[in-house]
């Protein structure tokens, strides 16, 4: 009988930016058992949107995850344009798919990166990232800022891409079509990252469907599930693309995926582009005046997967319930099945494949008393404690 | 008494040692920024890092675990580097001619600090300390026999002789070892060996910062781990100036061969710069079969060559 280890990675660790717990439960390298506790970064997000009007919680929503910062009020929009049953403008959807497509290739870079360091690979690191930047600039020129875009409205976007941009967008993304190749190959093509990722946290088709995982976990399995394809949402139908998939469910069939997926951004943006030429510039939202009660669900496929929003409206201005759930709430789950078996090499690189974000999934944390297993600190608590610091903060 | 330890504590020892191997890590580092496009840290960087753990950090104790052992662990590593260093670097620089036999005492010298990091991970309880420990013990028992056999190559070249003073000063007036076939597969093991000892990616797996947080560094903090720093910086001076010294003619300081004795080393910390940073970290069981079979067969073909004279 091996004793079995306890490997902690998190709360605090360098594996992952964001506070989460991973116990894994080791003989050796190797991992029987894993647990996982997230919960460490609970911001109230859904009770606060329904105190803010429809136009605050675009700002609020955008807020919920750093990196995929437009997939958030995409989905929002989509929700209570549903709910309100809003028809928006041919431009204001153009300009949408273009703002999701961008926020696709700068995540999915700054994950091959992430991916490169978890390997102790840094120059891939800081290669990717240094790719990423002309991104954010393009991100910057369009909308202000490098990140939170605060581009989307109900009925529209808040800001047009003029067509005196397109040429400037269009040369960017040639250039960075060119060090993009140069980096795929670097990284399909390198020996010791295929022994390092090839066969390494597969997930078979079955597991998919049985864990319900989404976006390119789901999509380097085999399951060819895009809600762009799927339940085609704005400009996306208007466009020519094709769902980029692999068979083998590693590690590397997932970096595969995403890798590929950038060249389809690159694709959809330039004929977004060119659907914005045929548009009148200017046109880029329609006036709502109210929201009518009912309700409205909306998807939109952010870099990591599904981003599901609901909206109950009751007629005033602001969401009466408002329900969030990101990509990485199911991807989580299918860490039973890629981690166990594997050393804690291969685990932790596992760990990392599905993209995990913690901060677009926590929703709820409770606090126990880990010798009684009393409930401690609930909200009331939290919120006087948070008070008192704040006055010991002002006091100085 | 007073010389041998003027030889020991300062010159060629711990201290000038120490600072050289500063130098080459600042360089080491400067070389990476530059491959990822960074600007790299000053000049001083290191000897900083020292100083500040040495002197500011505080020192953490694990509170189960053995702490003498722990504490004990680093200042071992630091004499068996500089051990090590004086007896590599008194021939190299033409102070002393050493003694018979001491590739030996070198090759056992230089296994100590590796050692030393092992038993101060066990010592501080820390099961990912313990996990990089097991790890860096894997990793000493597949590259030493490698090591070795590297060793026993050069030696059957030097036509049977172990003092590290008569390979040197038979490669002065035949040419250096690396001249040749042999000589070349020779050293491309050997910068392996130097890779795998000095624990750098692609086999930092004892360390592995995002799997199991700096490993067997994990508890030490402040003093100790300035030491664990000193040591480190030793070893990333002598080993490349062993592999000179054994493969490729020595050092010489007279005139205008400073020059290019410092470019030998600036060269070799090169390679092993540019190998840390186009590759990702391998998984310990890949190393064990790489350096048993691969190297392993690598150092057996340049021993079969050498011996008929290529």
């Amino acid at each position: 009988m091996v004793k079995k280890t306890l490997i902690p990675i998190g709360p605090y660790h360098p594996l992952q930016e964001e506070p989460e717990l991973f116990k894994l439960y080791c003989e050796g390298e190797i991992v029987k058992d894993i647990k996982w506790e997230t919960g460490y970064n609970h911001r109230g997000i859904e009770q606060l949107s329904e105190k803010k009007t429809f136009d605050q919680s675009f700002f609020l929503v955008e807020r919920v995850c750093g990196i995929c910062s437009t997939s958030h009020p995409f989905a929002f929009a989509n929700a209570v344009e549903e709910a309100g049953n809003i028809e928006i403008t041919n431009r204001a959807k153009y300009i949408r798919s273009i703002v999701g497509e961008l926020e696709r290739i700068h995540s999915h870079l700054l994950w091959v990166g992430l991916a490169g360091h978890f390997l102790g690979y840094n120059t891939v690191f800081m290669w990717a990232w240094k790719y990423r930047e002309p991104i954010l600039d393009l991100f910057e020129m369009i909308s202000g800022n490098r990140n939170s875009y605060a581009m989307f409205k109900v009925g529209g976007v808040r800001r047009d891409i003029e067509n005196n941009k397109i040429p400037k967008i269009k040369e960017t993304l040639d250039k960075f079509k060119k060090k993009n190749d140069l980096l795929v190959g670097a990284v399909m093509d390198d020996p010791v990252i295929h022994a390092r990722t090839k066969g390494v946290g597969i997930l078979t088709k079955q597991d998919i469907i049985d864990y319900a995982a989404v976006g390119p976990t789901a999509r380097a399995s085999g399951v060819a599930i895009d809600v762009r394809k799927d339940d085609p949402y704005a400009a996306y139908p208007l466009v020519n693309w094709k769902v980029i998939t692999a068979e083998k469910g590693d590690v590397f069939a997932k970096a595969e995926v995403r890798l590929l997926e950038m060249y389809e951004s690159i694709s959809i943006i330039e004929q977004c582009l060119e659907g914005l030429k045929k548009e009148k510039e200017g046109e880029i939202e329609v006036k709502v005046k109210n929201i009518a009660a009912g309700w409205g669900t909306g998807h939109a496929e952010a870099p990591r997967g599904e981003v599901f929003h609901y909206v109950l409206t009751d007629g005033s201005n602001s969401p009466a319930r408002h329900k969030i759930r990101a990509p990485s709430y199911t991807n989580i789950a299918t860490f039973k099945k890629s981690c166990i078996g594997q050393t804690i090499s291969d685990a932790t690189i596992s760990l990392a494949a599905v993209d995990p974000c913690y901060c677009c999934t926590e929703r709820m944390a409770v606090a126990y008393d880990w010798k009684t297993g009393e409930r401690i600190l609930n909200g009331n608590e939290l919120i006087a404690l948070s008070a008192e610091k704040t006055s010991k903060l002002k006091n100085k | 008494m007073a010389e041998q330890l003027f030889y020991f504590l300062i010159f060629p020892g711990l201290l000038f040692a120490a600072i050289v191997g500063g130098l080459l890590s600042w360089y080491d580092r400067k070389i990476t920024a530059w491959v990822q496009f960074r600007k790299g840290p000053p000049l001083f960087q290191p000897f900083y890092d020292f100083l500040k753990l040495l002197l500011v950090k505080e020192t953490i104790l694990p509170k189960h675990g053995s702490k003498g052992v722990f504490l004990a662990a680093p200042v071992f590593a630091v004499f068996g580097a500089s051990i090590a260093g004086v007896f590599i670097l008194l021939p190299l620089l033409g102070i002393e001619t050493g003694f018979k036999g001491d590739i030996i005492v070198i090759f056992y010298l230089l296994t100590i600090p590796s050692l030393t990091y092992i038993i101060g991970a066990l010592a501080s309880g820390n099961p990912l300390a313990a996990v990089g420990g097991s790890r860096e013990m894997k990793l000493i028992l597949s590259y030493e026999l490698t090591f070795l056999l590297v060793l026993a190559g050069i030696i059957q070249k030097a036509g049977m002789t172990i003092s590290f003073n008569e390979i040197i000063s038979l490669q002065t007036i035949n040419g250096a070892f690396a001249g040749s076939i042999s000589g070349i597969l020779l050293f491309i093991v050997f910068i392996f060996c130097i890779q795998a000892k000095l624990a750098l990616v692609p086999f930092d797996m004892p360390e592995a910062e995002t799997e199991i947080s700096e490993g067997i560094m994990i508890e030490y903090s402040g003093t100790p781990y300035a030491m664990i720093k000193m040591a480190k910086y030793i070893m990333f001076f002598i080993l490349p100036a062993f592999l000179i010294g054994l493969l490729w003619g020595g050092l010489n300081f007279e005139g205008i061969n400073i020059l290019w004795s410092i470019l030998k080393i600036l060269f070799v910390v090169l390679l092993l710069t540019l190998i840390r940073n186009t590759n990702p970290r391998v998984k310990i069981k890949q190393a064990i079969r790489y350096f048993l079979v691969w190297m392993n067969l690598l150092a057996i073909i340049a021993i079969v060559l050498s011996y008929f004279g290529l």
